[in-house]
């Protein structure tokens, strides 16, 4: 069965056009799949390995191993408090505590209504701003109890530019064609670039 | 800003400005500093039109003597590093390494979010120097805003002719393929990063080849360079070698971007001169840090991320410069200090690495693997009072399963106990493993008698009691 909608297809192909490889644009792939429906599905790994040409079971190998992958249905607003040396030396435990109390499930549970999921998380690299989380992979930082609340409640409403869970980047590389030089498979170059001219580096 | 609906998210605080040179970090004042019209009104894109005014193999050389330390952890010179390419190896790749993870690290995510375009003009000029013929820049996958700031300016620099076919008229042609990565700390080790690249799980490969510079991305040459080493070349291109050297030390010339988190009164990333700057200066001067929070005493601090043995106030005064730091006992690593007061738990605070690193091992190596878990779990035991005296003999044990031999920590001249210089040996491939046991060992080392009191009491428990005590 077809995975990938007819845009999300054409994006696939440019983004395989960029590598010399088609198997580099697996990490890429798996993230347009995860954005077109929130999580990765068997459907998706078996369109994504068609894509690069390899299997399914190559796919799942290369997907299970990163933890942004969800490979079951998660919250729209994924939020990861950060438990790593600077944030549990600022208060990341309370706000976990916190956070599992307000929203009334455990660390890596999701709200009965779809909305939250919580993950403790590993260095998010905003260790001044301690204790920080991130909703979606956008930072929050030097987060209280109280703030904690503010941001569920902001969530909650529709006033709010945070996208739901899959969207990274909502910025796309965009290469013009007539700029683009072309990804060629290694085995097809055999000189240096011409503005290396006799190899003087060498 | 964006295309997909929305107003974009306010970008990273954190930097402090104090008045010491500024090279990576002099546009962050601006509040548009990210956009190609603040960068060119700056000065921007001016290093990349001086290197191609000069042969590939004169911007080599300038590098080299500018003795650019490689700023991700390893510090090894740029220009060095870009040596090893093998002659008439083609084609040859440049990756950027933008996967920031190390515990504390808080500064190639500023650089990509705050000044995209002089990294982009950073990876032009190594990939003109060094014949590189595709530029892949890895950013780590849980940096959404940093990925739309790259991506932005990416695009802004493709239509305006500094990225791709005849970069501003000339023959040097490269195209810049954003990339990002999904979650997995072990990715930021440079064979693993290469790895993730071609599509696999992100397992570091077996040494040797060291360097990728041999054998990296397809089997082909590839130099991969941190954010911030790539970010001061633009500098060094426009100013020269001779400015950048004026600055720091001989061995350790520049500036580099340093984060200090944890109980100081003003955490924040700033940027220092390299080689001078003392910790005491980064951790007490009214211009950076201003001290410890509340008048409190320091107990013990990271100097170089969460892998780096530890250091006390007995070792504040030494600079930024690794040949003095390495006999000391640790390391400079990815710049990032970690700040323990008084007040700390310090088995709780060792426990929040040493469970970082035993969650991140990738699982290629057993000693690691397992020991990474291990040591996890019998220290968490002593963290809850569960465990016995026995149990902090277990851990030096499993740790040096992971770390032959005398593992580096600080002296202390009170307590009789002599520096251990770095680096340690070890039976992994990469350095996951020994950072589990790092914490472990320099608290236990400085602090045994903190653990001691967590065990105390619990002599003739038997580990059956042990194992079966699970809270």
């Amino acid at each position: 069965m077809k995975f990938f909608s007819e845009e999300n297809l054409e994006l696939a192909d440019v983004i395989i056009s960029r590598y010399p490889k088609p198997r580099s644009a697996m990490i890429p792939l798996l993230h347009l799949a995860q954005e077109q429906v929130g999580w990765v599905t068997d459907d998706a790994m078996a369109e994504i390995a068609e894509l690069v040409g390899t299997t399914s079971a190559e796919v799942l190998g290369t997907c299970s191993f990163y933890e942004m992958f969800k490979r079951h249905q998660v919250g729209t607003y994924v939020i990861n408090i950060c438990a790593t040396m600077s944030c549990a030396l600022m208060g990341a435990e309370e706000l976990m505590e916190h956070a599992e109390r307000r929203l009334g499930v455990k660390a890596g549970g999701t709200t009965a209504d779809g909305m939250f999921t919580i993950e403790g998380a590993e260095c998010q690299a905003a260790c001044t701003e301690a204790p920080c989380l991130q909703v979606n992979y956008r930072h929050r930082y030097r987060v209280t109890p109280d703030e904690f609340d503010s941001i569920i409640d902001e969530l909650s409403s529709t006033d709010h530019n945070v996208p739901d869970h899959g969207v990274l980047s909502q910025i796309r590389q965009h290469i013009p064609e007539d700029r683009f030089v072309g990804a060629v498979p290694p085995g097809d170059v055999a000189s240096a670039p011409v503005w290396m001219h006799d190899e003087g580096v060498d | 800003m964006t295309e997909m609906g929305g107003t974009p998210i306010p970008h990273a605080p954190g930097f402090v400005a104090n008045d010491t040179p500024r090279i990576v970090t002099a546009r962050f004042d601006y509040e548009d500093s990210h956009t190609l019209e603040r960068y060119e009104a700056t000065g921007g894109y001016r290093g990349l039109r001086k290197a191609l005014e000069r042969t590939p193999e004169e911007v080599q050389t300038q590098v080299r003597d500018a003795t650019l330390l490689g700023r991700g952890g390893a510090g090894f010179p740029a220009g060095v590093k870009w040596g090893f390419c093998p002659p008439g190896v083609w084609p040859r790749y440049l990756v950027v390494n933008g996967d920031e993870s190390e515990p504390g690290t808080y500064k190639d995510r500023l650089l990509m979010e705050l000044d995209p375009h002089q990294l982009i003009e950073g990876c032009l000029i190594a990939c003109y120097a060094v014949g590189l013929s595709q530029c892949f820049l890895y950013i780590r996958g849980e940096m959404a805003v940093a990925q739309e700031r790259v991506a932005r300016a990416l695009n802004d620099a493709y239509s305006a002719g500094y990225i791709g076919k005849n970069i501003l008229d000339t023959e040097f042609s490269v195209d810049i393929i954003l990339h990002w990565g999904a979650g997995a700390y072990v990715v930021g080790e440079e064979t693993a990063l290469i790895e993730s690249l071609e599509g696999n799980r992100g397992m570091p490969r077996l040494k040797p080849p060291y360097f990728p510079a041999s054998i990296g991305l397809y089997g082909q040459p590839t130099i991969v360079n941190n954010v911030e080493t790539l970010s001061n070349l633009p500098w060094i291109l426009e100013h020269g070698v001779e400015a950048f050297t004026g600055i720091g030390t001989e061995s350790s010339p520049g500036t580099r971007m340093v984060a200090v988190s944890g109980h100081v009164q003003r955490p924040g990333v700033y940027e220092i001169v390299n080689g001078t700057t003392t910790f005491r200066d980064l951790l007490y001067s009214k211009e950076m840090c201003g001290g410890i929070r509340d008048d409190n005493q320091l107990k013990a601090f990271v100097p170089g991320g969460g892998s780096a043995p530890w250091f006390t106030a007995d070792q504040l005064d030494l600079p930024f410069e690794a040949s003095q730091v390495g006999p000391q006992g640790s390391m400079l690593g990815s710049g990032a200090i970690m700040v323990m007061d008084e007040t700390t738990d310090i088995p709780a605070a060792a426990l929040t690495l040493t469970k970082f690193y035993a969650h991140e091992s990738c699982g290629k190596c057993v000693p690691c693997r397992e020991g990474g878990t291990w040591l996890e779990q019998i220290l968490r035991r002593v963290v809850d009072g569960r465990g016995t005296p026995r149990d902090l003999e277990l851990l030096i044990e499993v740790g040096e399963t992971i770390c032959p031999g005398d593992f580096p920590h600080a002296a202390i001249p009170s307590k009789g106990i002599e520096a251990v210089p770095f680096p340690y040996r070890m039976t992994t491939i990469c350095f996951v493993g020994p950072s589990a046991f790092a914490p472990i060992h320099s608290a236990l080392t400085l602090f045994r008698e903190e653990f001691e009191a967590k065990v105390a009491g619990n002599e003739n428990r038997t580990m059956i009691e042990v194992a079966v005590d699970v809270r």
